[in-house]
């Protein structure tokens, strides 16, 4: 499917159309949800961990340094790709798959046009920008922690101190790596799923829940993988 | 025209076209007729490339489906214009996007180029104060329309519709017969419609072709097929009730 979605491309300026189009669907649209989620649960992280940092031997600082590595390193990448497999995935599978039932894809491949190329393959360079999300969540999530520990009374300064202690910069890198392995498996196997699909309107759901399985489990497999390959 | 020869297609072990040898002529309404399950379908896609056949030829114009390569097949579909069952209108496109989309996909010209083409095949099937409207904005009717504008926009030489009046009240069914069969007339191409109406059948087939089980079993016009002879024919035209006791 990948192979065929290269080979044989519409027209650039219907594709470059195409690829703004998903953009706008895919990741500008995703950006809200990914806002409100990356702040309530960056807070969330920073009081837990000032819960279970409470001996006074501890610094504060702490608090602000163990947030920002759960979040960089797994929240932001994995957690929100999961959620992503929820509303980009089962977006691109009952998109694509509706067009299967109402026969809109074999409209295109009558019309000798490369559906593959035309549907899928500007979801997967528009997921080139699913970075961009995960940077807002990134940032959002670090923003959401202090906030709340400035209303527990910790000290900002602490927090701030923190987020800037021991920083490493290749665990930005690992990250990234990990948002663009995700970013490729959101635009693809949902797409499969929708595009392969066959039956009627109750099969386009049960295709979407069935997409959003697999989208997870291999992104939660795949994660395992590269963390294997480049921190252990 | 297209001519089929000995032309056999089988799924999974169970043959569904079996020793199919017709033709079907330009310039008229040709009708694949038959029951649910005779066929129609996988012949209808055979024709159009869709599906492979396991055995015999298909001639386009001359031109043999065997031995063909991507980019041939690629060439005979840029002749086709096909209007489905449920219209399979883009959602998201209004009427003249939809009509529009395979002059913007497969040719160069200009834009205003393109909108006249789009238009007058618009204005061809009475849609002109309907260009804005999306698909989910019309009636069964008006979107049946828009699939023959759009599947005649870039000239085809074969068209081709499966079940083009199924869930449209007779009278509008009537009137996109009509509208398919003028406009094989006036573009002279080779129409070949997928259909179980036999207001249809009575209405344009010029040349009708009968399958039963995948085999063809009779064919014939319209003028013909009530006195057809043929029992299995006569079982399917006489279906109902009513057309039994008005021939009586």
């Amino acid at each position: 499917m990948i192979k065929i979605s290269f080979t044989k491309t519409c027209k650039k300026e219907i594709l470059y159309k195409q690829i703004f189009k998903e953009i706008n669907d895919l990741v500008l649209d995703s950006i809200q949800i990914v806002s409100i989620l990356s702040f309530f649960i960056g807070g969330v992280v920073s009081i837990q961990m000032a819960l279970n940092l409470e001996n006074p031997l501890l610094s504060k600082t702490l608090i602000g340094f163990a947030t920002r590595q759960s979040v960089i390193l797994e929240f932001a990448p994995t957690f929100i790709s999961i959620i992503m497999a929820g509303k980009v995935g089962s977006y691109i599978t009952s998109s694509i798959g509706t067009m299967r039932v109402t026969e809109q894809i074999d409209a295109l491949e009558v019309m000798g046009i490369n559906s593959l190329n035309y549907l899928v393959f500007p979801k997967i360079i528009a997921m080139l920008l699913y970075p961009f999300v995960i940077t807002i969540s990134m940032f959002l999530g670090i923003i959401g922690g202090l906030l709340a520990m400035t209303l527990t009374g910790v000290p900002s300064e602490a927090y701030i101190q923190g987020i800037q202690m021991d920083f490493d910069s290749y665990h930005i890198t690992y990250s990234y790596i990990k948002t663009l392995v995700f970013a490729f498996i959101l635009a693809t196997v949902p797409s499969f799923h929708g595009y392969y699909m066959k039956g009627g309107a109750l099969d386009v759901g049960k295709a979407s829940t069935k997409s959003f399985y697999w989208t997870s489990i291999i992104i939660i497999i795949l994660n395992y993988i590269v963390t294997q390959l480049l921190l252990s | 025209m297209i001519q089929v020869k000995n032309i056999y297609k089988s799924f999974d072990n169970s043959d569904i076209l079996k020793e199919i040898d017709t033709a079907f002529n330009r310039g008229q309404t040709n009708l694949i007729i038959g029951q649910s399950g005779s066929g129609k379908t996988v012949l209808l896609k055979c024709l159009l490339g869709l599906y492979d056949v396991d055995s015999g030829e298909i001639i386009y114009d001359g031109i043999s489906s065997k031995n063909m390569n991507h980019d041939d097949k690629l060439e005979i579909s840029r002749k086709m214009g096909m209007v489905f069952q449920g219209s399979a209108l883009f959602d998201s496109m209004n009427v003249l996007e939809n009509v529009r989309f395979p002059l913007d996909m497969l040719t160069t010209i200009q834009e205003n180029e393109k909108n006249e083409k789009a238009m007058k095949v618009i204005e061809r099937v009475n849609l002109k104060d309907a260009i804005k409207k999306l698909p989910s904005e019309l009636s069964g009717g008006m979107q049946k329309r828009v699939a023959i504008a759009r599947a005649i926009v870039m000239n085809p030489k074969y068209l081709f519709c499966d079940e083009p009046n199924s869930g449209l009240d007779p009278k509008t069914a009537i009137v996109i017969d009509q509208l398919i069969q003028e406009i094989t007339k006036e573009y002279n191409i080779t129409t070949i419609i997928n259909s179980h109406d036999m207001n249809s059948v009575i209405e344009i087939g010029e040349n009708i072709v009968f399958l039963k089980e995948g085999y063809k079993i009779w064919q014939g016009t319209n003028k013909e097929i009530l006195n057809s002879g043929n029992d299995e024919v006569e079982d399917f035209v006489y279906s109902s009730e009513l057309l039994k006791k008005l021939k009586k």
